[in-house]
């Protein structure tokens, strides 16, 4: 991998005068300002536009992205973003759509609404979506809200304890603990599912009648499918609390399990993981919440619903409705729609075996490195795996070596590295998700790079320690970054 | 993963604080290995001089590159000092974790819970075993 040189900030290149766009006469009167409103300057770079372009280009060659190579960063599910959900997401009718536009006027985008919400309530198993959520944490914090209001319609206000394993992301607490409630942890078991023990014990003790609910990933996210969910979910309900879903590992469960049918009350999907909307700095995600009958009258709003049924040839009309108890409103106007154009134009291409297709490759990709690499790392909990996995980054007899320095090395192989230090519960953490399509020999690649960054573990770990070798600014010191925020894009350099 | 120091003639918590008891003022920090495990130490945060605590309750948090968590104290009491220097200098944590990066000291109104808590030997084998 060639080592790209290290860019200027576009305020460097500038020089006075120099312009790359003559703007025409304004048409219309200048405004008058209050004095105390207008800037004394505007400090904009002054450049012609092919240097725009070379500056935005050579930046772009320093990035990685999946258009590159594997991005195995587990928890994310960094896969591929089709070209096509891009041509969807640039149709004219749907591109320059102004949110502000009469029901009457947009009907093809309610329709996409109403049809999205639809096969996501069919892939989940759940009675009815919103779309509106604008990413994953959004949606857990609606689901919360949620379990709460339903709880206080009952009259059971003292329910305010949510259960969270300790695998769980660090969204989940917080999402609690945002939404007024409490957190109380659980502890995971020797195989890494939910100790149905320490469970059941919240379940039947002191905090019986304090349980609101219970958040879960499935697959959890050491990527284990949660082998005694029923159990799990019937202990909870017993106890009076409602099933909250993760839905950030739905890509090992997408057409082939349905978190509805399992029991759960309510879930959220990241439409910027499951259904291939990009993320990750190439766009806003977008989090959708599934709910079953008990709980869709909270729904945040508003929905897409046929306001007037069809009538010979007059088809529907659709149109946006509040359900009746809704929490309210999450975001302005209706979520994001160019997310939701994409996810649409990804269900609609693979159909529903394909659907079930992309849940099997992920699922068979995941497992194929597991095995593979499990000869040469620690795999902590040695079960088939979902669409991800955790191995340690320790190689016994290189004690300096940790997790973080095998992850950089990777860069020099040309890989994305994967998730260090998640989940909290296995040490020296190495989160690893292939996603569905990469193909035998690019895992195999990588596989190779593992084995080899074993190899010099050992015999030459100051390669590791002071990897990247081939990024332009080698290794970054994230103690500064962490202590030392600098938020502001000044210019670097005095003119 | 690496060696570590267990100074003997402490009490050791499975949530990896320790604990110095002196009279009936007890020091608390986070030990070494907890301090290797962490890895560069960026931020801590102490309740408050003053404060009382149960058993059992968090006196504060320490986050590092890799995560954040909480710190809890064994014993009740009232905090009666807390090492304000690490607020500018957290990586004292992990250069001198049972010296200079001591985190609190507290007027325990009950020592008994420390009875329940592991010795240096034992804390050092709960280790090698996680």
């Amino acid at each position: 991998m060639a080592t790209e040189e290290l860019q200027p900030l576009i305020y460097d290149l500038g020089s006075p005068g120099r312009i790359g766009v003559n703007l025409p006469e304004c048409d219309v009167p200048a405004a008058s300002l209050p004095a105390e409103l207008l800037r004394e300057s505007l400090p904009l770079p002054e450049v012609g536009e092919v240097q725009v372009v070379r500056h935005f280009v050579k930046l772009s060659k320093l990035n990685y992205s999946i258009d590159q190579g594997l991005y195995p960063l587990g928890s994310c599910t960094m896969k591929y973003n089709p070209k096509i959900n891009e041509d969807a997401a640039r149709l004219p009718g749907f591109a320059q759509l102004h949110p502000l536009t009469d029901e009457d006027g947009c009907q093809g985008a309610l329709y996409l609404m109403r049809e999205l919400q639809t096969w996501l309530g069919e892939i989940s198993g759940f009675k009815a979506v919103s779309l509106s959520p604008a990413a994953g944490a959004q949606g857990e914090f609606a689901g919360i809200l949620m379990i709460r209001q339903y709880h206080l319609d009952r009259g059971d206000a003292q329910r305010d304890v949510i259960l969270v394993p300790d695998s769980a992301h660090g969204t989940n607490p917080a999402t609690v603990t945002m939404a007024g409630l409490n957190a109380h942890e659980l502890p995971a078991d020797s195989q890494g599912n939910v100790d149905l023990q320490a469970l059941r014990a919240a379940c039947e003790g002191d905090l019986r009648e304090r349980i609101a609910g219970m958040m879960i990933t499935v697959p959890s996210t050491l990527g284990l499918f949660e082998s005694t969910i029923l159990e799990v979910i019937d202990a909870v309900h017993a106890a009076g609390g409602l099933m909250y879903m993760d839905g950030a590992n739905m890509n090992a469960l997408m057409g082939v399990v349905k978190p509805g049918a399992l029991g759960f009350d309510v879930m959220h999907y990241n439409l910027h993981k499951t259904f291939s909307t990009p993320h990750g700095g190439g766009g806003p995600g977008s989090g959708a919440v599934g709910v079953n009958a008990r709980l869709a009258p909270y729904l945040p709003g508003p929905i897409v619903e046929i306001v007037e049924e069809e009538e010979g040839e007059e088809p529907p009309l659709y149109g946006f409705v509040m359900p009746e108890k809704s929490i309210g409103r999450l975001k302005a106007f209706h979520g994001n729609f160019g997310m939701h154009l994409r996810a649409y134009a990804y269900i609609r291409v693979y159909g529903d075996s394909g659907i079930r297709d992309v849940t099997r490759y992920a699922v068979l990709n995941a497992n194929y490195l597991r095995a593979r690499l499990m000869a040469t790392y620690h795999l902590p909990y040695p079960r088939y795996c979902g669409h991800e996995f955790v191995l340690e980054g320790h190689i016994e007899g290189a004690d300096a070596v940790h997790a973080l320095d095998i992850s950089k090395r990777l860069m020099d192989y040309g890989f994305h590295p994967p998730t260090n230090y998640f989940p909290l519960i296995v040490p020296e953490a190495l989160l690893i998700e292939p996603t569905e399509t990469e193909v035998k020999e690019d895992l195999d690649a990588f596989v190779a790079a593992m084995e080899a960054i074993a190899a010099e573990a050992l015999r030459e770990p100051e390669t590791l320690l002071n990897a990247p070798h081939t990024a332009p600014v080698r290794r970054l010191d994230e103690v500064k970054a962490a202590k030392e925020l600098v938020l502001c894009c000044a210019p670097a350099l005095p003119r | 993963m690496g060696d570590w120091q267990t100074p003997a003639g402490l009490k050791y918590a499975k949530s990896d604080e320790w604990f110095a008891v002196q009279g009936d003022t007890v020091t608390i920090g986070i030990t070494d290995y907890a301090q290797d495990q962490l890895n560069d130490i960026v931020y801590v945060e102490f309740r408050e001089e003053g404060e009382s605590l149960d058993a059992g309750d968090s006196f504060g948090e320490v986050e590092s590159v890799k995560a954040a968590a909480e710190l809890y104290s064994a014993v009740p009491g009232e905090i009666v000092a807390v090492n304000a220097a690490l607020e500018d200098e957290p990586e004292v944590v992990n250069a001198d974790p049972f010296g200079a990066g001591w985190m609190v000291k507290i007027r325990a109104d009950d020592l008994a819970p420390l009875e329940a808590l592991m010795d240096a030997a034992a804390y050092d084998s709960y280790c090698q075993g996680r």
